[in-house]
């Protein structure tokens, strides 16, 4: 151990940089993948490299690699090409140094678990799918994860941080007569393998309705009051508000920072948006972000009104904030940037049933399938649907795609739920990084004057 | 490698090792200056073994001993998939070009100054844009040999260099870019520029648009966001012999337009999707998919290959585990109508140039939806302004059966894609009230 800790802290001596940092990761992952009975995939793999990062006068270097050796003169290469860069006064945050080492917990550790006890668990599912009448065939892609990652910087921070990842999508994909219907299911954990066990009904119930929508009819495109469920409301915070909070879309651009003012109200004053690392237990949790920042719990919006967003230490510094611990990098390939952690709406006071009361025509939409953003437009898309007709739930709809523009939508949120739940499946796609382990969540929402595509 | 394929030789029937070691150096431009300079360095080594005909697979980044790798790959094979392939036993592959000295050979200072023009050309017509940019730089070395005797390496050069704007005007932003890349240094990115500086032109004003089925024409951008997910899902061999294809059993079948052509060429020379083999050392080539609007065949690797007793087409892709089928770069052949008269002959039509989010849609039945990224209006022959607010809907293969002109204006699309803008005389568009 002391003797790595040694080696690197060596390597950062007497580069003349502003800032430098090194990061070595190692990982092991198992993956399983079917489609339909063939299993098709079933492999193990193991990663082990590392990076530097060096600030000199505002440039920066970054040089990747996956040997250990020449360490000092990886350290030179980047310094070198931070100086080619820097033209300006460096600003990033400084920070006290840390030492400390995290380990990993778990209730049921996956990497205790035997590979044919997977195979065996999602056999089960596969069968339940496949059996189902008139399903086509099933896709199941399964990956759990174990990293270590050690952390050192010039400031004398050094911090060993394990994490345990996984994430399961099951997918039912039904066809009659040349039309194709899928639905997906998706789950994650940071490290419980339980969080995959016991799904049998719900995948029962997910084959089923892939089924009835290969009857279902298509929405008809336009203007419609939709009520999400917590888990495609989670989507949309993430997609819609989230990214816009992300500092470094905007700590260049005065514009975008006109836009942005903290003080500036989005909504009503029932909207609260959080993001934190520091919410415990969720895929996006962890102790410090990968620039030895302490994760935090950051208020987005408060009572309607712009409160805070998401930072770097180079962010932060650039807009007089404090950093949130939010500099995120997916591997050893990438620098840190800005990312989301677990983000959602907080609860407020309206029951599901007070909600869809008043609707006379809706639509509620339910689950995810996918989502992007271009910080001011979103489009997001739901995996189940229904008309909402007179206040109750009424015919089952093909899936359906919303979009909006961010400022409107937030503002035509005029009912937030009762019940709040985080949503731990699939990942978060940034600059080339992908997919990042996240979670979001918000209880059921209705939205005025949504935009639905369709026929 | 050939150490690796010994030693699998004694534990397992049969094995392969895919190699590839990479080096690249992207230069990244922020808020329109110099920001980062990056070097990365990768070597990543994959094992496939086949023992008592089943399939077993691992893969290490970094420095693995052999024996660790060959431990892994043969934990899982008791449980693989049935190899129903033997390893192809080729060594020698038709010259494809695809690596240029000169890529490696550019020196930095250039790199910078490519980048730094591009934006210096994009700002000098619009002083308030901010803009992101990357030039970059990358050397591949593909290694594949299995125990068959087969035996592939080569080396790619890619050269890239993107651009990408954002103008903001109280709370409404315009997002507008492009990009480019080549086996080849590019050292002048006037094309790239002056593409940013049309749809800025064309931006300048805000259009009205109504609820309505109206003629849309698709650029090659357009086309590459809204159409291409749903045709390769439909192409790929293995969704074919999954029974999930639309078209799985229509070749031969007249499901698109007379006059479309569309094929994966990977023999393209210093294309950044060519290569002489695939990963799987099966050698490239010429696949039709659609020949004058018929479906002509589906891409496949070895294994999904052999259960659709069928041939490999050389398209067995690795991204991180097993190969599977994809395409390489896909050519939809040019038609005769330049752009300009297709607006011209629009009375109210739409400029789809970005579809944001289209490939959300369910698109195994060949449905995409998608926001307006980037896009105009036509009213009476001329482009009058962008559209806002404003959702595209449609199904493949109703949209590409029905075209009723193909541009004369092809171009590549990320290098992954050659293709002009057509013209769908019907689309369904649909938008805000207000």
């Amino acid at each position: 151990m002391d003797t790595i800790h040694d080696q690197i802290t060596d390597a950062l001596k007497g580069h003349h940089a502003d800032y430098i940092e090194m990061r070595m990761d190692e990982s092991q992952s198992t993956r399983l993948a079917y489609r339909g009975r063939r299993l098709e995939e079933i492999g193990r793999t193991a990663g082990s490299g590392g990076n530097i990062r060096a600030l000199v006068n505002g440039g920066w270097g970054f040089v990747s690699f996956n040997t250990m050796d020449a360490l000092s003169e990886k350290v030179a290469l980047a310094v070198q090409q931070a100086r080619f860069v820097g033209k300006e006064k460096s600003q990033f945050t400084p920070l006290q140094p840390i030492v400390d080492t995290v380990t990993a917990s778990s209730k049921k550790d996956p990497g205790n678990v035997s590979l044919s006890a997977k195979k065996e668990l999602l056999d089960s599912y596969n069968d339940i799918i496949l059996s189902t009448p008139e399903m086509q065939t099933s896709n199941i892609g399964y990956v759990d994860s174990r990293r270590r990652i050690t952390f050192a910087n010039s400031e004398g921070s050094y911090i060993e941080q394990n994490k345990i990842d996984l994430n399961c999508r099951l997918t039912a994909i039904a066809a009659r007569d040349g039309t194709v219907q899928q639905i997906g299911l998706s789950l994650g954990s940071p490290g419980d393998f339980s969080a995959v066990e016991s799904l049998h009904d719900e995948v029962r119930e997910m084959a089923q309705r892939a089924v009835r929508l290969l009857s279902a009819p298509q929405a008809k495109g336009g203007e419609y009051t939709v009520v999400l469920d917590p888990i495609l409301a989670g989507v949309f915070v993430h997609e819609a508000f989230g990214h816009l909070s992300e500092s470094d879309f905007v700590y260049e651009n005065q514009r975008l920072r006109d836009m942005m003012v903290l003080g500036r109200k989005f909504a009503g004053k029932h909207l609260n948006i959080v993001d934190g690392a520091a919410v415990p237990g969720l895929r996006g949790s962890f102790k410090y972000d990968d620039e030895g920042v302490p994760a935090h719990k950051t208020y987005l919006i408060r009572e309607g009104i712009l409160c805070g967003r998401l930072h770097s230490r180079e962010t932060a510094a650039k807009m007089g904030e404090q950093p949130t611990g939010n500099a995120r990098a997916i591997s050893y390939h990438f620098p840190p940037i800005v990312r989301m952690t677990n983000t959602f709406i907080e609860p407020g006071a309206t029951t599901f049933e007070e909600m869809i009361a008043d609707i006379k025509e809706g639509i509620y939409a339910k689950d995810w399938y996918g989502g992007t953003t271009s910080l001011e437009m979103f489009t997001f898309s739901a995996a189940e649907a229904y008309m909402i007709r007179n206040g109750k739930i009424a015919e089952l709809l093909r899936p359906v795609t919303l979009t909006g523009n961010v400022f409107t939508t937030l503002e035509n949120i005029d009912a937030i739920g009762n019940d709040l739940l985080m949503n731990q499946g699939g990942g978060c796609g940034k600059s080339g990084q992908s997919p990042l382990p996240v979670s979001n969540g918000s209880p059921h929402i209705r939205i005025r004057h949504c935009l639905i595509g369709g026929s | 490698m050939h150490d690796i394929l010994r030693k699998a030789k004694r534990v397992a029937d049969h094995a392969e090792v895919f190699r590839i070691t990479s080096k690249r150096t992207p230069v990244q431009f922020e808020a329109n200056r110099l920001k980062q300079i990056q070097t990365k360095e990768t070597t990543s080594t994959a094992l496939r073994l086949i023992k008592n005909g089943r399939t077993g697979f691992a893969q290490a980044s970094g420095t693995i001993d052999d024996d660790t790798l060959i431990a892994m790959a043969l934990d899982t094979c008791p449980f693989g998939a049935e190899a129903k392939f033997a390893f192809p036993n080729q060594t020698d592959f038709p010259q494809v070009a695809v690596f240029d000295t000169d890529v490696e050979k550019l020196p930095l200072n250039e790199m910078i100054e490519i980048g730094q023009q591009l934006i210096d050309a994009v700002k000098h017509h619009a002083p308030d844009i901010q803009c992101e940019a990357i030039v970059s730089e990358a050397i591949a070395t593909v290694s594949i040999a299995n125990t068959s005797g087969g035996n592939a390496s080569y080396t790619k050069s890619v050269f890239s260099l993107g651009i990408e704007g954002v103008l903001i005007q109280d709370d409404e932003m315009l997002f507008v870019g492009d990009s480019d890349s080549s086996c080849r240094p590019i050292r002048d990115g006037k094309h790239v520029a002056a593409d940013v500086i049309r749809q800025l032109d064309q931006a300048k004003r805000k259009a009205p648009i109504a609820t309505a089925r109206i003629p849309v024409i698709f650029t090659p951008q357009g086309i590459a966001s809204a159409f291409i997910s749903p045709l390769m899902v439909a192409f790929n061999g293995k969704m074919a012999l999954d029974g999930i294809s639309p078209i799985r059993d229509k070749c031969g079948k007249q499901l698109f337009h007379n006059n479309l052509t569309l094929r994966d060429d990977a023999t393209i020379p210093y294309g950044t999707g060519s290569s002489p083999c695939d990963d799987e050392g099966v050698a490239t080539r010429k696949i039709p998919l659609i020949e004058n609007g018929v479906v002509a065949q589906f891409f496949y690797d070895l294994q999904t290959a052999a259960l659709a007793k069928t041939q490999s087409t050389g398209s067995g892709h690795r991204g991180g585990g097993l190969p599977s089928p994809s395409a390489s770069s896909l050519i939809i052949d040019k038609g005769t109508v330049a752009f300009t008269d297709m607006v011209k002959n629009t009375k109210e039509g739409l400029i789809v140039e970005q579809l944001m989010g289209a490939e959300q849609g369910n698109v195994l039945n060949g449905d995409f939806s998608g926001n307006v990224l980037l896009g105009f209006k036509i009213d009476n022959g001329e482009i009058t302004g962008r559209v806002k607010d404003t959702m595209v809907a449609g199904n493949i293969y109703t949209i590409l059966k029905d075209i009723e002109a193909i541009g004369s204006d092809a171009r590549w699309i990320g290098g992954m894609l050659y293709t002009p803008s057509l013209y769908c005389p019907k689309v369904s568009v649909a938008t805000k009230v207000r």
